[in-house]
């Protein structure tokens, strides 16, 4: 129970990871990123590729995270969010749903259709915790998840920078007449969303195996986490994040593991209908 | 200057339905199959476009209806009875899943309908693949008999491509008929501003949930064709990214415009093959194809036609201002 425990908070910290970076998209740009799983799955082969060239581990962890800011931050906002934004909400949506289909294809065709292993960051072997052997891999995983949302949180709430964007976040007209550099604080989220899939695909992919598909699942788990928690809360998508992993991991254990895929679903039903706004979200972001 | 149009559009249509009976005639087993695909790719389409286009309701569940149709009509036909039988349980289960679909919508727009129905659409996937004892799981259902309509067999391709095509005009008849009733008025009034119509005496609930289970039948329909099509199916083709397929197909096309899925199911379904000298590259340059055209024109291809025409008619009307002003200025 609590190494499945541990286990299950190991991949929702994950989870939690993509989704606060799925819900800064959301506040800043009104961006539904329907290729934030693939944001996910992509760094990990820009890492393999810098490994397949001669980059050692670290080097090739530094070169992926560096890429991912220029085409996933950069890159995305650029050419993709830019020219879409005025348009509404939907068609930049269903372009962002073509990119999926795009960088999941380019993957295939230019690194490989197969799955390939990755290194983990974290030593393998077991840990004791209350006389239970635990894996260390969940352990080092949940640590640096946690590490992770604490500096985020720690940034956003403590520093100047992070005013600035909660204020561009809710409300960019008045944050622009009282002197905040808007375009560059909707900039800064992408960049922290990119430096955010890039060290959750680091955490994940040693557990799932690099692979070309493996952003549909992980997309759909933070969307979920991000609507469960509340989509406009950064600590409502953590929370979101750490229960979707622990339940999941639970019921694949106790339910069956063919539903397993339909617990959270089930959950994220009935959170719409009984509380739309999320468990931490607040109500006024309802539009009716 | 409209008789003109009118007459061009008249024309044109005939020359698309011509092309649409006798091209095929010369197509092979493959090329037969796609314009069936097409053809039943641009029903779902359709359905989706009522929801979406006119009702204003975003649904990622598309694919989900016509793996529910498909698997009814291969259910029923390999227990032997007729593909009707299929079509009408599919129609009827798809408009009463649709309608409670529809319940969401009531409570909560836009993005979490998105997610409600694509919660739904997993969880139709999870049951197409773990309830083998109905839908023979991963295995799958094979040797789905294609019908005999009015004694004619239609086993080869040729002959259920016309299958295909003879639904698509029934399909295509019915929602121009619709849009124009005034229920269709409704669907649009209720998308333009829901406040307005329900202050107008329009009972926004009850067509809130009709277009939802009225789009749905059309998928349902749409997944009829499709399983005699292919004669096998697995859960595999009905997951979630048919349903995002489905959505940009309408999106693509031009959304709210009549015409649009069947452009949209055009290039999501033609234009890979035509890419596909390209061999491994063609998916992706279909997504850059996509991107591109989003960029230049969010309402699709035929937001494009429809801003070219709208202003031309305002240079028109505005040369005919000023040509009615000088005539009306007294002579110096």
């Amino acid at each position: 129970m609590l190494d499945l425990l541990i286990a299950g908070l190991a991949t929702g910290a994950i989870y939690a990871i993509v989704a606060v970076g799925f819900t800064l998209l959301w506040q800043t740009s009104q961006t539904i990123n329907f290729a934030q799983g693939e944001f996910v799955m992509l760094p990990a082969f820009l890492m393999l590729a810098a490994m397949h060239v001669g980059a050692p581990f670290w080097l090739a962890i530094v070169i992926g995270m560096l890429l991912s800011l220029l085409l996933l931050g950069l890159g995305f906002k650029m050419l993709l969010v830019d020219p879409m934004l005025r348009h509404g909400v939907l068609p930049l949506a269903i372009a962002t749903m073509a990119l999926a289909i795009g960088i999941k294809e380019a993957v295939k065709q230019f690194f490989s259709a197969e799955a390939s292993p990755f290194p983990s960051i974290v030593p393998a072997g077991d840990i004791s915790i209350l006389g239970r052997q635990v894996a260390l891999q969940s352990v080092g995983v949940l640590a640096l998840a946690i590490a992770a949302v604490v500096g985020l949180t720690m940034l956003l709430n403590r520093t100047s920078i992070g005013h600035q964007m909660q204020a561009t976040a809710q409300n960019p007209t008045v944050a622009r007449i009282i002197g905040i550099p808007v375009e560059r604080m909707i900039l800064m989220t992408f960049l922290i969303n990119a430096f955010l899939v890039a060290l959750a695909s680091l955490l994940i992919t040693p557990i799932y195996l690099a692979k070309f598909s493996s952003g549909e699942v992980l997309g759909q788990a933070a969307f979920i986490a991000a609507i469960v928690g509340g989509f406009n809360q950064v600590r409502g998508a953590i929370a979101g994040g750490l229960l979707i992993g622990v339940v999941d991991n639970l019921a694949a254990a106790y339910v069956s593991t063919q539903y397993r895929a339909a617990v959270p679903m089930v959950l994220l039903i009935l959170i719409i209908l009984l509380r739309p706004q999320g468990l931490l979200g607040r109500a006024e972001e309802r539009t009716v | 200057m409209s008789m003109f149009n009118r007459y061009w559009r008249i024309a044109l249509g005939v020359v698309v339905i011509a092309a649409l009976i006798i091209a095929p005639m010369y197509l092979n087993r493959y090329g037969l199959f796609i314009l069936s695909q097409w053809a039943v790719m641009t029903i779902a389409a359709m359905g989706l476009n009522l929801t979406l286009g006119y009702a204003g309701q975003v649904s990622l569940a598309q694919g989900a209806f016509v793996g529910i149709g498909a698997y009814s009509a291969a259910i029923m036909t390999a227990n032997g009875m007729p593909l009707i039988a299929g079509l009408g349980v599919a129609i009827v289960l798809c408009f009463a899943i649709g309608w409670i679909l529809g319940y969401p919508a009531l409570r909560v727009q836009h993005h979490y309908l998105a997610f409600v129905t694509l919660a739904f659409s997993t969880l139709a996937f999870l049951v197409f693949r773990n309830e083998s004892w109905l839908t023979n799981g991963i295995y799958g259902i094979s040797n789905i008999p294609r019908p005999t309509i009015l004694g004619y067999p239609t086993n080869r391709p040729l002959p259920f491509y016309y299958v295909c095509l003879g639904s698509l005009a029934l399909v295509s008849f019915a929602t121009w008929w619709l849009i124009r009733s005034p229920w269709g008025r409704a669907f649009v009034a209720l998308r333009e501003n829901p406040v307005r119509a329900l202050s107008l005496g329009i009972d926004t609930r009850r067509y809130t949930l009709m277009a939802f289970a009225i789009g749905s039948a059309l998928g349902g329909v749409a997944g009829t064709l499709y399983a005699p099509l292919t004669q096998y199916i697995d859960p595999v083709p009905f997951n979630l990214s048919l349903s995002l397929d489905l959505l940009m197909m309408v999106i693509v096309g031009g959304s709210g415009f009549f015409f649009g899925p069947f452009l949209g199911a055009m290039i999501a379904v033609l234009l890979p093959e035509w890419l596909r000298f390209t061999q491994g590259y063609y998916l992706m340059l279909y997504a850059v194809a996509v991107i591109l055209l989003l960029i230049y024109s969010p309402s699709g291809i035929l937001g494009i036609l429809d801003r070219y025409l709208t202003e031309r008619r305002t240079k028109a009307a505005s040369a005919l201002r000023a040509v009615a002003k000088s005539g009306l200025e007294p002579a110096p």
